[in-house]
């Protein structure tokens, strides 16, 4: 008797366990409301998100974004007369889910097209599954060198980054503190950076440059990407006490606790940029507190406050649909969105869905538009057309600051305010 | 470079504080019931969500706070035994209870992404930034306070097993829970208050984990829980004070490590564990005897 019972609960269990892991990792797939519906069939196309692990709160906003994309299509007819479906799986930021999810949603599902999931980590292994497959991989969060020069993408060309490339990303910010006069320009600098193809490249090439500015390096390590506390490393910032701080930054967590730690060993740089987490909008502030966020700085290609029209109308929908203002919106958002605006365009010239079609036309010298201002991509799918802009938090608002001088930069806020402990 | 060190140093010492309060919990459940309680990553962080929402929406301190969330994290431990462990029998039961614990840990982390979403939240109070200065350098006080915390926690832990009638039934089911029942032990009871008490304390880890990281979301439980299991191994497994001992230890290493190279303190952390069980295989302050049964 115990025996069956043991045996009838080992099964329940079990069953419990791999249901949940299956809701967990498999669909939340969706289909888009809006607009009349039509005979033709729908065009479905799957993504992988991590809406659980260490990047949902990019993945939950990077569903936002598409969803938001593929219902403003639906809602004004469809691509070509056909309705779009997202078919999106949750990879929970595992590298190695996200190959299981890319391989169901082009085998199993037939999906007629793939978006790329979030982050450079796992961009690189997805895309490798569409190219085996022959299918575009149009990403919007895989900026890394690593991801372009991947062997899969140097033999099929499949990959279509619609966002900036990283590596360049801090080059404003690097020109404009070469700029500054001997007598306001930086003496030191620290460079830590988090163990990521996405944040390192354009830290490095930041430190290459400023030092070629005359600008020592006090401080300049790796630390592990997924460790509980980073208390340690900055720590070890804060006690070389250098004039600006160039994180490597992959998310929110990560810049919060350096921000923390700076506080509590009362260290404000004069100067602090992070490769990602400040351009995540509310997300950022209601962690480390509008005050503390002041003064610092995140490069990208894209803010709420954008006076491209496009960017505009969807941000006008994005509050609608979710409340908010303009500078608490996630990039991330604008990113997705992107994707699915360049797709359109690719679809709508080639007559269809042919991959390969697409792949020929995206690569022919054509500009598509997106929210986030021109597309033109090189022979590997960098985005050439992409424009670097730095922006700076400045008393709650995310306003854009480098380049000097271009349309829409504000006067940078320097050197960053003290900490105000929220 | 002495100043770096000597933060490293102490650094490390209180760091291990905080994870010996988020550790008691786990190598206290494994020495009563037998069971690697996978969800002890995901309890620390339902242990700050409560907090977290004292603290938000009722203003409460955090330390204030934990007179709450540590007798409602209790409940919730006696209940998830009830429902999920004490079921459990025959030969399989320590691995059907990885099965389950991980089962609890999945429902429970789907529960707070429902109730809190996917972004990251934090825990702040004036003692989170402000510290006391010394040699060059500011020890925040939630370190300081969270160590005191754990040093006081694993003695009113010793003084429960060693000095009440409880603890007497909670070591005798730890030595041989067939003879416990024998002897007349309610081995259920004990086991569904073990496991109570080892989640409540818990609350306690939570609390100061996430006072004193960068921000916490549902799913941060799972960076957690590989780093615990490793302390209450070092430490010896239900080794209540081997847990404090092993933090301390492993955070103060790390903490060193991290001056020089910061990308070696992980795999250092993992080389001193492999190193120390080569010697001593039931841990620092194990007894093999003891779970021999």
């Amino acid at each position: 008797m115990r025996s069956h019972r043991a045996r009838f609960l080992s099964v329940g269990i079990t069953s419990a366990v791999l249901a949940a892991m299956l809701a967990a990792c498999s669909s939340s797939s969706s289909s888009s409301s809006g607009g009349s519906p039509t005979t033709k069939a729908p065009i479905l196309i799957g993504a992988s998100l991590s809406l659980t692990g260490d990047f949902s709160a990019d993945g939950k906003a990077f569903e936002r974004g598409y969803e938001l994309w593929a219902h403003d299509v639906n809602a004004a007819g469809g691509i070509l007369g056909r309705q779009v479906r997202l078919d999106i799986l949750n990879d929970a930021s595992s590298p190695t889910q996200v190959v299981t999810n890319y391989t169901k949603l082009i085998s199993v599902d037939h999906v007629n097209l793939t978006f790329g999931p979030f982050s450079s980590l796992l961009t690189t292994p997805a895309s490798a599954v569409a190219a085996r497959n022959g299918f575009a991989f149009i990403e919007g969060a895989g900026g890394a060198p690593s991801v372009f020069t991947d062997p899969a993408n140097e033999q099929a060309h499949n990959v279509f980054d619609v966002s900036l490339p990283i590596q360049d990303e801090l080059v404003p910010f690097a020109n404009w503190v070469k700029s500054l006069p001997a007598s306001q320009r930086p003496k030191t600098a620290a460079y830590p950076m988090a163990d990521d193809p996405f944040a390192d490249p354009p830290v490095q090439l930041t430190q290459a440059t400023l030092e070629g500015a005359g600008i020592r390096t006090v401080y300049s390590k790796i630390f592990p990407a997924e460790v509980p506390d980073y208390t340690p490393a900055a720590d070890n910032v804060a006690a070389k006490n250098p004039d600006v701080v160039v994180l490597g930054s992959t998310d929110v967590p990560t810049v919060a606790a350096f921000m923390k730690a700076f506080e509590q060993q009362h260290f404000t740089p004069k100067i602090f940029i992070c490769a990602a987490g400040p351009d995540q909008g509310t997300a950022f502030t209601s962690v480390v507190g509008t005050g503390n966020a002041s003064g610092i700085m995140v490069p990208n290609a894209w803010y709420g406050g954008s006076s491209n029209a496009q960017s505009q109308k969807m941000v006008a929908e994005y509050i609608a649909k979710y409340g908010g203002n303009a500078s608490g919106i996630n990039a991330d958002v604008a990113e997705a969105y992107s994707v699915g605006q360049v797709a359109m365009q690719a679809i709508v010239a080639t007559g269809g869905t042919d991959n390969t079609k697409i792949i020929a036309y995206l690569h022919s010298p054509v500009t598509l538009n997106s929210v986030q201002g021109p597309v033109k991509f090189d022979s590997l799918g960098r985005n050439l057309q992409a424009t670097t802009f730095i922006f700076q938090w400045q008393n709650g608002k995310f306003v854009q600051v480098l380049p000097v001088g271009a349309a829409g930069s504000v006067k940078i806020l320097n050197p960053k305010p003290a900490w105000t402990n929220g | 470079m002495a100043s770096t060190l000597t933060h490293a140093v102490i650094n490390g010492i209180l760091g291990g504080g905080v994870y010996a309060l988020m550790a008691v919990g786990l190598t206290l459940i494994f020495g009563v019931l037998d069971i690697i309680n996978i969800a002890q990553g995901i309890m620390v962080i339902l242990g700050a969500y409560l907090s977290y929402v004292l603290s938000v929406h009722l203003h409460l301190d955090l330390f204030v706070g934990l007179l709450v969330t540590v007798p409602a994290m209790f409940v919730i431990g006696v209940a998830i035994q009830w429902l999920f462990i004490r079921p459990l029998r025959g030969r399989d039961r320590t691995s059907m209870s990885l099965l389950a614990s991980y089962a609890v840990a999945i429902i429970i982390e789907g529960l707070l992404y429902l109730a809190f979403g996917p972004n990251d939240v934090s825990l702040s109070a004036s003692y989170v930034i402000s510290g006391v200065h010394m040699l060059g350098f500011y020890l925040p006080y939630i370190y300081l306070y969270g160590f005191a915390m754990a040093v006081a926690l694993v003695a009113a832990l010793y003084l429960l097993l060693y000095r009440t009638r409880f603890g007497h039934s909670v070591r005798a089911t730890m030595q041989d829970r067939t003879a416990a029942m024998l002897v007349g032990i309610d081995v259920n009871r004990v086991s569904a208050l073990t496991y109570g008490i080892g989640v409540a304390v818990t609350a306690a880890g939570g609390m100061v984990f996430g006072a004193t990281g960068g921000g916490f979301n549902p799913n941060s439980g799972y960076d957690l829980i590989s780093r615990l299991l490793a302390l209450i191994i070092l430490g010896g497994l239900g080794s209540i004070g081997g847990a404090l001992a092993a933090a301390v230890l492993m955070l103060t290493i790390e903490s060193i490590v991290d001056i020089w190279q910061p990308t070696w303190s992980v795999a250092v952390f993992y080389a001193a564990l492999v190193l120390v069980l080569m010697f001593r295989p039931a841990g620092l302050f194990g007894r093999q005897s003891a779970r021999a049964q």
